[in-house]
């Protein structure tokens, strides 16, 4: 039998209701997998100790309601550090929040707790959720299972870690401008970014409010969805959720009309990996589906766009941060003083280079030429989605245009934004994006996973979920 | 291209106090990202059709069913950096002399 950790959730599923082990089995075989391998790979920021209730209440779920009860009972999830958990340390992998206790639960984290879900660990991140390659993290770098010279990506790199090294069987992460793709891709996995509204952020630590969403890490597709269906929902605490029926529905086809920009994956592109993209293509037109070539022009200057929108968004939502109401407070001579310290040495180096950008796109004489313009290119890049989502289904590329890097390889800020450059734009549209992996490719003889992104119209996860199967299948055989 | 000045301006702004010897260093790279994301000023959306906002619509909750008083003092107030019982306690910022 596959040890336990090393069970995907629906088959963990399986094997609760088979009585084949118990909650008590699952979560101690998870907990010790994470302790054994957290020293090296850092993908949690604190293990947490057993929920004897939470533990107990699954199992009596599981043995009361049998087959009806949640899919989602007594499994073990690694949650990202900004995600609220009531009473838990939530740090954003900061040193201003080290010591910030969680007041109230996440949304999400309230329905994995109704579903019978329980919590490993928070998972280490780039800080606040800004970066690449999980080496802004205040409390370390997270290592790439797959490579440990090798960084997981990011921003949710401790989560994706996680799932890959089997400690837990799934996790939560969120997607600003690839933040669960991409570390998704740099590890073998699949992830999720939802539609924009689909999934409640009420207890998220809010980066760039028009761009965050949270969604699942997960082993396969099919664990993926089982955790989007627990977690999405309009919810009163965040007015930006939409309500059931919103978006137009859109029948499911198959076969699929898929649609390939290929002017994009051109030369910026590892070979190997669009050697992998098409031969993936090719087994998506032999089993049947149409490739059709579109043009998305504004995806070209999406990044840039995508790095004037979200330092504004973040320079506002971290504003709050001032050493007065909670986290961390240095005091000096006066008010001002007491700012400027607890800012100055609450924040790491990223998170203040984001912040001065933001306050740079935003200040008078500059809003105009910069985030003016982003906005306006934002909503061209939108229309020309929209467009053509009239003539397909899905749209594919490469998640990333090279496997994941060594520590240190893109210390230039620059250079580590570029990491982004496919994914940004579904954040932009607000459109559901999935990461599945297509294959490995060779660097330095070590094998490493890459990434197939697919997105969907708005409200059009079903489709994400149906082809995301079909490339893992493909992959399989 | 930014400056020196001017990056130390935006940081005093944003509440942040840069090293002396990390301003040059910032800047440098400030400029590289601005020249990345400056092509944006080529770009000519004059003509566009997509200025058209969608109808936006205030999305307000009706302030009924409040929690009872006092619930979440505690736990709110445990997270003060300063406080006088359930008082957050801020520097004076007016001086009286």
């Amino acid at each position: 039998m596959t040890k336990p950790n090393e069970m995907t959730v629906s088959e963990a599923a399986r094997a609760l209701r088979a009585r084949d082990i118990s909650v008590q089995e699952l979560w101690d075989a998870c907990v010790l997998a994470s302790h054994e391998r957290n020293q090296e790979l850092n993908a949690f920021l604190e293990i947490f100790e057993a929920d004897k209730a939470a533990v107990a209440a699954a199992q009596k779920r599981i043995d009361t309601e049998g087959e009806t009860a949640p899919l989602l009972a007594g499994i073990p999830l690694a949650i990202k550090d900004n995600i609220l958990i009531e009473g838990k340390v939530a740090s954003a992998a900061s040193k201003m929040l080290e010591n910030y206790r969680a007041t109230y639960d996440a949304t999400v984290v309230k329905k994995l707790k109704e579903a019978g879900a329980l919590f490993l660990g928070r998972t280490n991140m780039d800080e606040f959720a800004m970066g690449s390659s999980t080496e802004h993290s205040a409390y370390g770098t997270t290592k790439n299972p797959r490579d440990t010279r090798r960084v997981p990506g990011g921003s949710s790199g401790g989560s994706a870690a996680a799932v890959a090294a089997h400690l837990a069987l799934a996790a939560l992460g969120s997607d600003t401008g690839g933040s669960i793709r991409q570390p998704a891709a740099h590890t073998g996995i699949v992830g999720l970014k939802p539609t924009y509204g689909s999934v409640s952020r009420s207890g998220l630590i809010a980066m760039g409010s028009s761009l965050d969403q949270v969604g699942p890490l997960a082993k396969t597709v099919e664990d993926a969805r089982l955790i989007y269906e627990a977690i999405a929902g309009q919810d009163p605490l965040d007015a930006t959720t939409i309500p059931p029926g919103l978006c137009p529905a859109r029948p499911m086809k198959k076969p699929m009309r898929i649609g390939v920009p290929r002017h994009l994956i051109g030369e910026g592109v590892d070979p190997d990996i669009r050697a992998a993209f098409s031969a993936t293509l090719d087994a998506l037109a032999d089993a049947g589906h149409t490739l059709t070539d579109i043009e998305l022009p504004m995806s070209h200057h999406a990044l840039a766009a995508y790095y004037v929108i979200m330092p504004a968004e973040v320079s506002t939502n971290l504003a709050r941060l001032d050493g007065i109401r909670y986290g961390l407070a240095q005091r000096g001579d006066t008010l001002l003083d007491d700012y400027l310290l607890s800012r100055t040495s609450g924040f790491g180096e990223e998170t203040r280079r984001r912040i001065l950008l933001g306050t740079f796109v935003l200040s008078s004489g500059y809003i105009d030429a910069y985030y003016r313009k982003a906005d306006a290119a934002r909503a061209v890049l939108r229309k020309e989605y929209a467009d053509a989502f009239d003539k397909v289904d899905a749209i594919v590329f490469p998640t990333t245009p090279s496997p994941a890097f060594a520590f240190g390889e893109k210390s230039d800020p620059l250079a580590m934004y570029l990491e982004d450059i496919f994914t940004v734009t579904a954040n932009l549209t607000g459109m559901p994006a999935l990461s599945v992996p297509m294959g490995f490719v060779e660097r330095d003889g070590a094998s490493l996973p890459v990434g197939m992104h697919i997105t969907a119209p708005h409200g059009a996860e079903d489709t994400l979920f149906s082809l995301g199967a079909e490339v893992e299948k493909e992959r399989r055989a | 291209m930014a400056t020196v000045e001017e990056v130390k301006k935006l940081a005093m702004l944003a509440r942040i106090a840069i090293a002396e010897e990390d301003v040059l260093k910032f800047t440098n790279e400030f400029d590289a990202i601005l020249a990345y994301v400056g092509q944006l000023e080529t770009l000519d959306l004059s003509d566009s059709t997509t200025d058209a906002k969608p109808p936006l619509r205030n999305s307000m909750r009706i302030d009924g069913d409040p929690h009872a008083p006092g619930v979440y003092t505690e736990t709110l107030a445990a997270q003060f950096p300063d406080r006088e019982d359930d008082a957050l306690s801020v520097k004076q910022i007016v001086q009286h002399d």
